[in-house]
């Protein structure tokens, strides 16, 4: 006797299910599969190049990717509440040089150059966020409009000129070497900042608000949240991290010209992208944000150790992201019909 | 945005011309003349006009295309990166014995293939225009730093750097302008009046509503992006023309002015609006601005401040005007304005 309809649609269902429910935990764990494709790359990378998985080659590796990793996390809260950031590469290159410059010219010592760093990253993402949310011009004409004043204010006050490394405070640059508790210093940075960050989005009411704009403004505003006054918080963060970026820069390369940072937007929106988070808003962590800007600068590493031309690097960076969302669209649209099927049941 | 369309009252003819964005732009433009005029006078001869013209042309050239694109609720970023390959690929091929004559088929054929892929994936996909071409405008200049490594070719015949240098015989009309006129006025009649411009705009608008009223809105978007990949490469092909040298960094930071010339024109960034008139006008704004700064010794690099303010007045002067007049007009009838009409101070963030 054939199995009766509702039997067979049953079995469909539930085994759909299943697969809706597989789905979204490699969804949920995005963090997870890539540190899980990390290791099997390195594992790869190391039969040819066994300096790879040294110590001191993975520490050059982390320490080069939180300065991406900590600018995309503050790309990442914007992108989260449909909104993005294109001019954070202009305030971390005008930061790196006026915090140079400052050195340079003896106006402050150490601590306080990096605090004129933050300061002038914030005002500067307070300067975006007043566009977006005052001005309501669209995020994505708004800054890359600010990416040219910014960078175009950066070559005004730099002309030719070079920050030489010798013209900076003996021991200003050592940061970017030091280590607490083992933990290179930049790398605590980062994940400082992403555990705040974590917090902050899962457990605070500005947190919650973040996802809720994102996901659906209109619903936001109905609910009576402050959408406005949230993307603006959004976009002050984002340039606040961008100086700690643009900080992180000096401390690293020591040497600053007007051009320092040029083109690295590109690799913090893919780092954002590759770490999962939607670019319509609404969903992806920190996290993942700053594990993407690792698995990048782990890529970048392996391929000049195992002697590709660097000129690889760029096509690479461009598959990794193409695959990457093609991955997420998968992901979701077996989501929602998962979902669907278990409605119309 | 909505500011940009013009908002045409009733019986309001001078009202509604005001109310265009191309008028403001050539009030812009007359401005702006004027004041280079006054800074040189050297401003008004043609020939400093065909070489502020001549420095724009393949921004000029791409912005075409992407004024399609973007009314049809897209975006393309990898231009630069395709002007990019189309240089470096043309170097190569010329560097190997081809013929230039094979040489440029091929090329502006990869432009049609790399439009393709941007195209497969945002309509046959559905990804989003932003990532997909965020990623090739990555793999393009990696393909074509691939092709080329760091090395330039500059063995072009005389026949071929004539593209970009020459100009038409008799006049101080540049070759590369005639390309731009020629593609400013295809483009421009097929936006305006033909049944493929109104898809283009009722894709923009509403796709949903475009799908449901017959419109092939993949194929329609997949063709745009086609379309962007061929221009881009032909872009390519004139600005290696005009460096008469073929390097695979060729076009690099383009995109941004591309878009800003767009968006300045008017065209709104969601889609379903803009005209290739608006477009035009917007090229000869940033060409003339340009020129006007240097004559009065303001660098390249820092004359992005003014293109980046303009960028973002563009959006806010319009709907500014926009807001400011409906107001007039409540008041005008006796209603009192929505708290959020007019945004002020701490009000405005909350």
């Amino acid at each position: 006797v054939a199995p009766s309809v509702e039997v067979r649609s049953a079995v469909i269902v539930s085994r759909d299910r299943t697969r809706g429910q597989w789905l979204s935990a490699i969804a949920r764990q995005r963090e997870l599969s890539l540190v899980a494709v990390m290791f099997v790359l390195g594992g790869l990378v190391s039969i040819s190049a066994p300096q790879f998985l040294s110590a001191s080659n993975l520490t050059q590796v982390a320490v080069l990717a939180s300065i991406v990793a900590i600018a995309a996390v503050g790309e990442a809260l914007v992108v989260i509440t449909r909104n993005v950031d294109l001019s954070v590469e202009a305030t971390m290159g005008l930061v790196a040089y006026a915090v140079a410059r400052a050195l340079e010219l003896h106006v402050f010592d150490g601590p306080g150059a990096v605090l004129l760093g933050l300061g002038i990253g914030l005002a500067l993402g307070m300067i975006n966020g007043v566009i977006v949310t005052l001005l309501r011009v669209p995020a994505i004409v708004a800054t890359l409009g600010t990416l040219s004043v910014f960078r175009g204010i950066d070559y005004l006050i730099a002309g030719s000129h070079q920050v030489p490394l010798a013209a900076l405070p003996p021991g200003f640059t050592d940061a970017a070497r030091d280590s607490i508790l083992g933990i290179p210093m930049f790398v605590a940075v980062t994940l400082v900042a992403v555990v705040i960050g974590m917090v902050l989005l899962r457990w605070t009411r500005f947190g919650r608000q973040l996802y809720a704009v994102g996901s659906n403004p209109d619903a936001a505003e109905i609910l009576g949240i402050p959408s406005r006054r949230v993307v603006f918080v959004a976009f002050s963060i984002c340039g606040l991290l961008a100086g700690v970026a643009g900080v992180m820069w000096v401390m690293e390369f020591g040497t600053i010209s007007g051009t320092a940072a040029t083109g690295v937007v590109l690799a913090v929106v893919a780092a954002v992208v590759v770490g999962g988070v939607n670019i319509f808003g609404g969903s992806g962590t920190l996290a993942g944000a700053a594990i993407g800007a690792l698995f990048l600068g782990f890529i970048a590493n392996a391929l000049i150790l195992v002697g590709l031309s660097q000129f690889w690097l760029q096509a690479i960076y461009g598959v990794v992201i193409l695959v990457a969302v093609t991955a997420d669209a998968f992901i979701v649209r077996r989501l929602q019909r998962a979902t669907m099927e278990r409605r119309i049941r | 945005m909505s500011g940009r369309q013009g908002a045409p009252t009733a019986g309001a003819s001078l009202g509604t011309l005001l109310a265009r964005w191309e008028t403001v732009l050539v009030v812009a433009l007359l401005g702006l003349i004027v004041l280079g005029t006054r800074l040189s006078p050297f401003f008004l001869t043609p020939n400093n006009f065909a070489n502020l013209a001549a420095a724009l042309m393949e921004v000029a050239i791409m912005a075409l295309p992407m004024t399609l694109v973007i009314v049809a609720g897209e975006i393309d970023l990898s231009v630069e990166s395709m002007a990019g390959l189309a240089s470096a690929l043309l170097g190569f091929l010329w560097a190997a014995g081809v013929p230039l004559t094979i040489a440029i088929p091929v090329v502006l054929l990869v432009g049609a293939l790399g439009g393709l892929l941007n195209g497969l994936l945002v309509a046959r996909a559905r990804l989003p225009s932003l990532v997909v071409t965020l990623g090739t405008l990555a793999l393009f200049r990696g393909m074509a730093l691939i092709v080329l490594g760091p090395r330039g070719v500059s063995d072009f015949p005389p026949a071929f750097t004539e593209l970009g240098f020459g100009r038409v015989p008799g006049t101080a009309i540049p070759w590369s302008l005639v390309v731009f006129a020629i593609l400013a006025i295809v483009l421009g009649i097929v936006l305006h009046r033909t049944w493929i411009g109104r898809q283009i705009y009722a894709v923009g608008k509403n796709p949903g509503a475009a799908r449901f009223s017959g419109v092939r809105v993949n194929r329609l978007k997949g063709s745009l992006f086609v379309l962007s990949g061929v221009v881009a490469a032909l872009a390519g092909i004139i600005l290696t023309s005009r460096l008469s040298s073929a390097r695979a960094d060729a076009g690099q930071g383009m995109t941004l002015t591309v878009a800003t010339v767009v968006l300045l024109g008017g065209v709104n960034i969601f889609g379903g609006s803009g005209t290739i008139p608006g477009v035009v006008l917007a090229v000869f704004v940033v060409a003339v601005m340009q020129n006007a700064l240097r004559l009065a010794n303001v660098t390249v690099e820092v004359q992005s401040i003014a293109l980046g303010l303009l960028l973002i007045l563009s959006v806010v002067i319009p709907s500014f005007a926009h807001r400011a007049k409906s107001a007039v007009d409540r008041i005008r009838r006796g209603r009192p304005p929505p708290a959020d009409s007019v945004p002020s101070g701490e009000a405005a963030l909350s």
